[in-house]
């Protein structure tokens, strides 16, 4: 059923004893016994129940607020709305760094004098039950004034439309100037222009965000809470008007983020009821307030225009996107910027234009999710690219061929790609694994798709990322790595123990990964952007690198041979041009603690960094690398039902290095299903801001029911920046799957969809088109 | 309205007597009484993460009125099996690399539990109808799937030497 076909090509002659193979994952034993405990599991002695009153439209005017009866309702121990806190905002630039206040960037805590979206909180309750909570909230009363919501991004950017928030609802806007596009569509020999849309949606984490906060006897405010970015503390202490070192965050084992908890989760409404009650207090979503909570994916309107030479070669393209922000931009710009530099995909364009803007509307907030604007543009370029080779009569493959980006060559900002770009064994070995075409027949249809990619691994290089980590040997020989990396379910802190068993030579059960903790450990930056694995791996491996050195350097003068003739491997040091030269690593660590060597280390790994893109061109240097691979697909399309089914599904990606092929595989299969969710299923949908899919009951996401036969590829050029030579793996995987669905499609009914998600509705409505001849025939 | 009353539940094995309103779920009183392994996800039986077994069935314990359960055997994955003596479909789902973020786990647990049950060599389709009410979003199932195959097979061999 699941085949993993790892594909050490062009490996440099480098011995792993532990990274690359398929070890146990060290979350993986106490999740299966059901001993992990998540932030909502917690609780402590007399500590109270929250819960969030929120508007019940998207846009109103807030003329009062009325809690007088809620607080005095028995068991009410705390009721805080806006006028309890003066001025409060969260500005959320850039997570987990203190960046600068842009455009609509700062958001109210609690709404005040006007709501901007549909469940905007404006009152938190805390009390000594969960249920007195409800009845407070339900005692709440807010009068309201009609004020009118813009809810369409691109009327939102017309003039005279409802303004959100200041002076007009651009929230970010870029350009990209490349070459001469004008001469390259006087060159080309066809010009094929196609508008593409993709949907809202949500990232349906399992696990709802839930968190526990308390005062501690040191007036430090703790927080205990699902979370992707322990470094939040800084925006709680800020807003709190309390000294940065009071507020100490720990995230809890997360279930499930996917960039849904990049944002403030709940941890500023937990730290606002904590610390006005000098109480526990616990906060667990429904799954419903969840739904409106975080930043759910941006949809966007995707317009291309390409040129192509008859042989298949892109001579320009024109792109222009329009995003919806939501009513507070939170992460939006970032998003846009994505997009903006992906726009063209993994091919050379040297005469490039693009255009983008994010509006901001009444909807939904928008923010990160998985694939972060990159694999919206996928939807359109992939689209694009099949459209072409339908209409020269060349092969989806062969199209791609000719215009694949290679190592060496500049990509749309200008920025010359360092690393190996496999964009194309991948697709041959993705469609390949396809095998033997299934059968159709006059009512089902059978379509194949491919998509290829570039997604970016790594924050952008003008944040100056940088993550540290420290790692230490005791004297049994037993390893600790201290890094506050949060674990949000792709192992991450799996993922630094097995490189510091790697660097020491040490068992992995031997290693102890402390992570998630903003205080106690060196901070390591967000669990988003593809980054964990690159930055911290990389400063995990620094760290063990050093004590590895220290340790070498007592046993070359104990053993009277050069450091460098010594290995550390299967709990022993041993001479290689003596092993009889040897002794356990214990026996080492407690030698070397006698003689007082430095058995710890804290090392900081920095990422490449760039100065920001010429705002007239948009060329200069965006990300620290990319990843590339394919994704092809099988799909069976019944022509009277309009359903579609995915049959077979496969990643193909240049990982650089697998640490873990099992996690590597994990992250490309659940890829597989969260894309097909977006292709097929999913959608947020909002009638004038308000929100009609706020359940699992009505927005689908797929089951094991809906799962293909899944095949996950992993190819390694060890070409990466990641630790032994990887790349960010957590994004990519996600990124051309819903794209290689969207073309089996188009390959099955011989019409495309060009707005996704692909429902039965618009499959029925396409053969309709198609069999009217209304479609637009090249 | 009615006051709570105690109910009698045997969880895992031991007896207890818990204090239950008349509108309390299962779900509630299992994790307010420590039974926090039992996992809430969605409250109104879309996802499956809060799944017991309740008399050889697996149920949704948030659908699941704590009063209707008076009486009655209740097994979660900590009764399925622990660190010290695993069950092969924990063994299983721990070698093949089957959990991620792992808040579905519990209830995947109990769900296969249930089908190996009743079904000691389910096919792919049988192990798909019995997780359809389970939701999972990292994983993408395949590596439960080919967990549940290995663990049925380690189990009908342990059988076989046994019988």
């Amino acid at each position: 059923m699941v085949e993993t076909v790892p594909t050490a090509t062009n490996s440099p002659n480098v011995q792993l004893h532990q990274v690359g193979k398929p070890l146990i994952r060290t979350d993986a034993p106490n999740k299966a016994y059901g001993n992990t405990l998540y932030a909502g599991d917690l609780m402590m002695p007399g500590m109270l129940y929250a819960k969030v009153f929120r508007a019940d439209r998207p846009s109103a005017l807030i003329v009062k607020v009325d809690t007088a009866r809620a607080r005095a309702l028995e068991g009410v121990r705390c009721v805080l709305t806006a006028w309890d806190l003066p001025d409060r905002l969260v500005v959320t630039d850039i997570p987990g760094q203190t960046g600068g206040k842009t455009k609509n960037t700062a958001q109210p805590i609690l709404a005040k004098e006007r709501v901007r979206f549909f469940n905007e909180p404006i009152a938190l309750i805390a009390a000594d039950s969960e249920e007195i909570a409800a009845s407070a909230r339900d005692l709440i009363e807010v009068e309201y004034a009609p004020f009118p919501g813009v809810f369409d991004r691109a009327e939102a950017l017309t003039a005279g439309a409802p303004l959100v928030d200041g002076d007009a609802n651009v929230v970010a806007a870029y350009k990209i100037r490349k070459g001469d596009t004008e001469r390259g569509f006087e060159e080309a020999d066809l010009v094929i222009e196609n508008s593409f849309r993709t949907q809202v949606q949500e990232q349906a984490f399992l696990e709802p965000e839930a968190g526990l906060a308390w005062m501690d006897d040191k007036n430090v405010l703790n927080i205990k809470v699902s979370t992707q970015v322990v470094e939040h503390f800084r925006a709680i202490a800020d807003a709190l008007g309390i000294p940065h070192n009071r507020v100490h965050i720990e995230a809890m084992y997360v279930g499930g983020g996917f960039g849904g908890k990049e944002g403030l989760t709940i941890e500023m409404m937990l730290a606002l009821l904590a610390y006005n009650t000098r109480k526990p207090v616990r906060l667990v979503l429904t799954r419903e307030e969840s739904f409106v909570n975080h930043g759910n994916r941006h949809p966007f309107t995707l317009h291309y225009r390409s040129g192509v030479k008859k042989d298949g070669r892109i001579t320009a393209m024109e792109v222009r996107l329009i995003a919806d922000s939501g009513a507070y931009s939170k992460l939006s710009p970032y998003v846009l910027l994505y997009a903006t530099v992906g726009a063209p995909g993994p091919y050379k364009v040297d005469n490039l234009k693009v255009d983008s803007v994010v509006a901001a509307t009444n909807n939904l907030s928008t923010c990160a999710f998985r694939g972060f604007g990159t694999m919206q543009a996928c939807v359109a370029y992939e689209g694009q690219m099949d459209e072409i080779a339908k209409s020269l009569g060349l092969t989806p493959l062969e199209v791609r061929q000719k215009n694949f980006i290679h190592t060496g060559d500049k990509n749309a900002t200008g920025q010359k790609i360092e690393s190996a770009v496999w964009s194309e064994q991948c697709a041959i070995q993705a469609l390949e694994a396809l095998g033997e075409r299934a059968k159709g027949n006059d009512v089902v249809k059978i379509g194949r798709g491919l998509a290829c990619y570039q997604q970016s691994y790594g924050r952008i290089r003008w944040f100056k990322d940088s993550s540290e980590a420290w790692v230490g040997i005791e004297v049994d020989g037993t390893v600790i790595v201290r890094c506050a990396v949060t674990d949000i379910g792709a192992g991450q802190s799996s993922s630094l123990a097995q490189i510091a068993a790697e660097v020491l030579g040490v068992p992995m059960e031997k290693v102890v990964t402390y992570f998630g903790d903003c205080t106690l450990n060196p901070l390591a930056g967000t669990s988003s952007a593809s980054r964990a694995l690159y930055m911290t791996g990389n400063a995990t491996k620094m760290a063990a690198t050093k004590v590895r050195d220290n340790l070498l350097e007592w046993a070359g003068r104990h053993f009277q041979v050069p450091p460098d003739d010594l290995q550390l491997v299967e709990f022993r040091v041993t001479a290689i041009s003596d092993p009889a030269r040897s002794m356990p690593i214990d026996e080492l660590a407690r030698r070397c603690a006698a003689d007082g060597v430095h058995r710890h280390h804290l090392a900081m790994f920095k990422a490449p960094t760039s100065e920001g893109l010429d705002p007239e061109t948009g060329q200069g240097e965006v990300f620290p690398d990319f990843t590339y691979g394919a994704h092809a697909c099988e799909v069976a399309v019944d022509t009277e039902t309009g359903e579609v089914t995915v049959l077979k599904s496969v990643g193909a990606h240049d990982v650089g290095q697998s640490l873990n092929p099992q996690s590597v595989a994990g992250q490309i299969e659940g890829s597989a299903l969260m894309g097909q969710g977006f292709a097929l299923c999913e959608e947020i949908i909002q009638r004038n801001g308000v929100l009609v899919t706020p359940s699992f009951s009505e927005y689908l996401i797929p089951t094991s029911e809906d799962v293909p036969e899944t095949k996950a590829i992993i190819l390694e050029s060890r070409s990466g920046l990641g630790p032994f030579g990887s790349k960010g793996m957590g994004e990519p995987a996600f990124a051309p799957v819903a794209a290689s669905i969207a073309n089996a499609v188009a390959d099955a009914i011989g019409v495309r969809i060009f707005e996704l998600p692909i429902t039965s509705e618009k499959v029925i409505n396409a053969l309709a088109r198609k069999a009217s001849g209304q479609v637009k025939m090249h | 309205m009615e006051t709570s009353k105690a109910i009698k539940l045997k969880v895992n094995g031991k007896q207890l007597e818990l204090l239950a309103a008349p509108n309390s779920t299962l779900l509630e009183i299992l994790r307010n009484n420590g039974h926090v392994e039992v996992k809430c996800g969605c409250e109104k039986g879309d996802c499956g993460a809060c799944a017991v077994i309740l008399d050889g069935e697996a149920v949704d314990s948030c659908l699941t009125l704590a009063w209707i359960a008076d009486g009655s055997e209740v097994q979660t994955v900590k009764g399925i099996g622990t660190e010290a003596t695993p069950h092969p479909l924990q063994t299983a789902f721990i070698e093949e690399g089957s959990v991620q973020c792992g808040y579905c786990i519990p209830g995947i647990i109990v769900a296969a539990k249930v089908l190996l049950d009743e079904n000691p060599d389910p096919t792919d389709s049988d192990i798909r109808v019995a997780l359809s009410g389970n939701l999972c979003r990292c994983t993408g199932y395949t590596r439960i799937f080919s967990a549940i195959h290995k663990a049925a097979q380690v189990m009908r061999e342990g059988a076989q030497k046994n019988g």
